[in-house]
């Protein structure tokens, strides 16, 4: 299953013509009277339409094939934005951003999800061969502005939030002004940024990263190769080893908390193992290590070739690399691969770590044990399957 | 959509590269162990080595990936790999930090046994000759309690310093008030050979939290014949005494070092059943020393450092097969060296590490008032040598003890980092000076090192560990365990 989490808006109206872009919370209709400004109330059936109205909502949230239809049920003149059923899974407590006159929105939140993400920017100054979310130079400014009008509109509650890119500390100041907001408003959530960390080889960046005094704020930054030219070359940028590196150990040394990423393909599968020794050598102070198995989407489809390796190819020096971080005292997770393609000594480690909307499992899944357990698989882009992939029965 | 660079893109060319420290040592016709600044190790090829020196190596040949993963050679503009360099070695160092955290008590010189072996010269004489007095003790305290160290550790010795109960009693109670009116910790261990152990002195640590350290040597004969006392009984008076003190304060509380003498060398094996028959967790193989009546009685020269890295090897393979049995079980020095080798804690072992533990490790306050660099260096003094005296209670304050000429002199002349031999040396980083040794051995603190029987004893063993950890998996498991706990 894949959630669609962007789209065309079929009905959006009634809007200030002086802002072009809305941020949007739902709201259920059993709630009564919309709360504030922000909030929506969901009409799915002509039936609520006419309850909601009689409650005098006059800003409104239509999930149905023909929006325009529940519309024109009741004289209704207030703000109205019009979704199809392919959104259903929209409720209470979700929040979207929305470009009025283009009525182009993407789901900014979604309350009931365990991976919510902000995509920052698509900006970056590394163009990863594998890049899941394909860097594009474009002014994106807009982006940071509607998170931080998303801010106040998150559930309190919300145990974790991720900001990803392109690369988040493009514009660092203004990042790290919004991670503020998210400290103030979300005091108690989580928050874990997918940056390159070649921002943190300058000090006044880690400084700034520093005095924010988050509560619960990690860094996850990839580091492909003990080797220079390896991992620059992954990353398509000469001199992103020794700024990367230099980035972890600046925050670090001011005690801030890192988790350092490996996506394993072709390039950094072989030496995986001289990889993960060089980290339980020489960074062994991370906080957390995550080998991930590779998304065939993006970059990923246009070089596939460079790329793909079978993960059973692979899976007896990925054992050795998760006990050679562990015996470190190194906490090592493995993401985003089968149980059936992992030697049981990894199955401790290997988390359910796909996003809900995008995760999936095949036939032989039914009849597993481990399935409970095991990742499964992206549905995003063009999945790619291991010929190891056999139900564990 | 930009084009992707290939890798060849991204590859230095070498006249951008620069080569880091590091040691080498030939270990074969065609092989090298090199190791880098922290003391990681490597294994190269002559050919390899030649084209490392000079150079000549490209990304992707396979040698390139080698020498920079290991911080041998990184790029002219880089910053990344200098900088874990640095970390790493401040961390290795940072034993530093705690200046003098040991304190030895020598709170008697007497004894009741009369060992051959014995590296203090004890004595059996009277009372009032060879015990400390309460004056002294209290002065030796103020001077603990000015060393920087946030914890220090009292060690009472002799003789056998349960000889002495009373004044061990005064100076723990003087000492825990310090420690409570200067937030200094302080932790205890009285180091005895536990013939006197009884229900009150057992109390006493119960309830003070101290620490108990005997003397073990192995099979009963084996013991009685290098700790001979009235009775014949060291043996089980030693093993009753273990016994006891595991039951009364914990399994944890008491451990047990053995002295290697002429007579062990061919029974490693049943002097390390007999720790594990004791249920103690590991055992220390420890050669003699060459001071007190070890020189006196010529026990020091029975045997020669290839004599015991023999049974050294034995036991540590015996220590392994225990372990591979399923009981583990640490030989201790193997563990000290290995955490060394594959980690970066901070280990201040006072016998080995550079700068030496002398002074500024440790320092010991003799029954008389006199205070030593090191326990070697009162074994010296009792010798009729004292090089190794840094003054007397009376005369001198913590400052003027650790900052005088003959410490600063001994510390800066024996500094591995820079001595002719060790400077140059694949084992440098995990090695250590002993100035005390050097001095005895030699009458020089930096001493020439191929006539060294220290030098020759360290390398040996950690020649022995790496070998171990290339070619025997169950085993480097077992020994990367220890390093790791």
């Amino acid at each position: 299953m894949t959630l669609p989490l962007f789209g065309t808006a079929a009905l959006c109206q009634g809007f200030d013509s002086a802002h072009a872009r809305s941020v949007v919370r739902l709201q259920s209709s059993g709630l009564g009277a919309a709360r504030n400004e922000s909030d929506f109330v969901i009409v799915r059936t002509p039936e609520e339409m006419r309850r909601v109205v009689a409650q005098g909502n006059n800003s409104i949230f239509i999930i149905n094939d023909s929006p325009n239809d529940i519309l024109s049920t009741e004289a209704f003149s207030g703000r109205a934005i019009g979704l199809s059923s392919q959104f259903a899974y929209l409720a209470e407590g979700d929040v979207i951003g929305i470009h009025n006159p283009s009525r182009k929105f993407r789901t900014l939140f979604r309350r009931n999800s365990r991976h919510n993400s902000f995509l920052v920017t698509e900006r970056c100054n590394n163009y990863c061969l594998m890049c899941s979310q394909p860097p594009k130079d474009i002014d994106d400014h807009w982006i940071l502005d509607e998170i931080r009008r998303s801010l106040p509109l998150l559930d309190k509650a919300t145990p974790t939030l991720t900001f990803t890119g392109g690369e988040p500390l493009s514009d660092w100041t203004d990042f790290i002004s919004v991670l503020a907001e998210c400290r103030d408003q979300l005091p108690r959530t989580a928050v874990q940024v997918l940056t390159n960390g070649r921002a943190f080889s300058r000090s006044e960046i880690v400084d700034a990263w520093r005095e924010l005094n988050h509560p619960s704020l990690i860094a996850a930054i990839p580091v492909y190769s003990a080797v220079d030219h390896v991992h620059d070359y992954v990353v398509q940028a000469k001199g992103a080893f020794d700024e990367t590196i230099l980035g972890i150990l600046k925050l670090k040394d001011r005690g801030q908390r890192v988790e350092v990423r490996i996506v394993l393909h072709a390039q950094t599968a072989p030496a995986l193992l001289q990889t993960c020794r060089w980290l339980a050598r020489n960074l062994p102070f991370v906080d957390h290590v995550a080998l991930m198995g590779l998304e065939n989407t993006g970059f990923a489809i246009a070089n596939e070739d460079l790329l793909w390796i079978d993960p059973v190819d692979y899976r007896d020096d990925l054992a050795a690399g998760v006990d050679t971080l562990s015996a470190a005292g190194v906490n090592v997770s493995v993401y985003n691969l089968q149980r059936c393609v992992l030697h049981r000594s990894v199955w401790p480690h290997a988390v359910q770590s796909i996003s809900d909307w995008k995760n999936g499992y095949v036939k032989d899944c039914n009849s597993c044990t481990e399935k409970p357990r095991c990742s499964g698989f992206f549905t995003s882009g063009r999945p790619r399957q291991s010929r190891g992939i056999a139900a564990i029965l | 959509m930009a084009r992707f660079q290939g890798a060849d893109a991204f590859g230095a060319p070498s006249d951008e590269l620069s080569l880091l420290p590091f040691n080498f040592e030939r270990t074969g016709t065609e092989q090298f162990l090199v190791s880098n600044m922290v003391g990681d190790f490597l294994r190269l090829t002559e050919d390899e080595i030649d084209r490392l020196i000079d150079l000549r190596l490209n990304p992707g040949d396979g040698l390139y990936e080698k020498a920079y993963a290991s911080h041998l050679i990184t790029g002219r503009n880089q910053m990344a790999q200098r900088q874990v360099l640095a970390m790493r070695l401040r961390s290795r160092m940072s034993f530093l930090r705690q200046v003098t955290p040991l304190h030895i008590f020598v709170v008697t010189l007497r004894c009741e046994h009369s060992c051959p072996y014995c590296q203090v010269s004890r004595q059996s004489t009277d009372r009032s000759r060879f015990d400390m007095s309460e004056q002294i003790a209290e002065r030796a305290l103020n001077i603990a309690f000015d060393s920087q160290a946030a914890r220090i550790k009292i060690e009472f010795q002799g003789g056998e310093p349960l000889l002495n109960f009373e004044l061990i009693k005064t100076i723990v109670s003087a000492a825990k008030l310090k420690s409570g009116a200067t937030g200094k910790a302080v932790d205890f261990v009285i180091a005895s050979n536990l013939a006197l152990l009884d229900d009150t002195v057992l109390a006493f640590c119960k309830s003070h939290g101290v620490l108990l350290s005997t003397s073990l040597d192995g099979p009963a004969d084996l013991h009685n014949k290098n700790r001979p006392r009235p009775g014949n009984n060291s043996h089980e008076l030693a093993v009753s005494g273990i016994r006891r003190a595991k039951e009364a304060l914990g399994p944890d509380r008491v451990g047990a070092l053995m002295t290697t003498t002429e007579a062990s060398l061919d029974r490693v094996d049943e002097i390390i059943d007999e720790y594990l028959r004791l249920g103690l967790d590991g055992i220390f193989l420890r050669p003699l020393s060459p001071f007190g009546f070890a020189i006196k009685t010529k026990q020091f020269q029975r045997y020669d450092a290839q004599n015991w890295l023999a049974f050294y090897e034995r036991g540590l393979r015996r220590v392994l097969e225990i372990n591979r049995q399923g009981t583990p079980f640490r030989e201790f020095y193997a563990a000290l060296i290995l955490t060394r080798m594959l980690t970066d804690k901070p280990i201040g072992y006072v016998d080995l590490r550079s700068p030496a533990g002398v002074g500024i490790g440790a320092l010991v306050y003799n029954y008389d008032g006199s205070v030593f660099a090191s326990d070697e260096g009162r074994m010296l003094a009792e010798m009729g040598d004292n090089a190794f005296r840094l003054g007397h209670v009376n005369d001198n304050d913590y400052r003027s003890l650790v900052l005088s000429d003959r410490l600063i002199d001994s510390i800066s002349n024996s500094l591995t980092q820079c001595a002719p031999e060790c400077s140059t040396c694949v084992f440098e980083s995990h090695c250590g000076a002993d100035p005390v040794y050097h001095h005895a051995t030699q009458g020089d603190d930096l001493g020439i090192k191929p006539l060294s029987e220290f030098c020759a004893r360290q390398k040996g063993i950690m020649h022995l560990l790496l070998d171990i950890l290339a070619k025997s998996p169950d085993d480097a498991a077992i020994l990367r365990r220890w390093a790791a706990a």
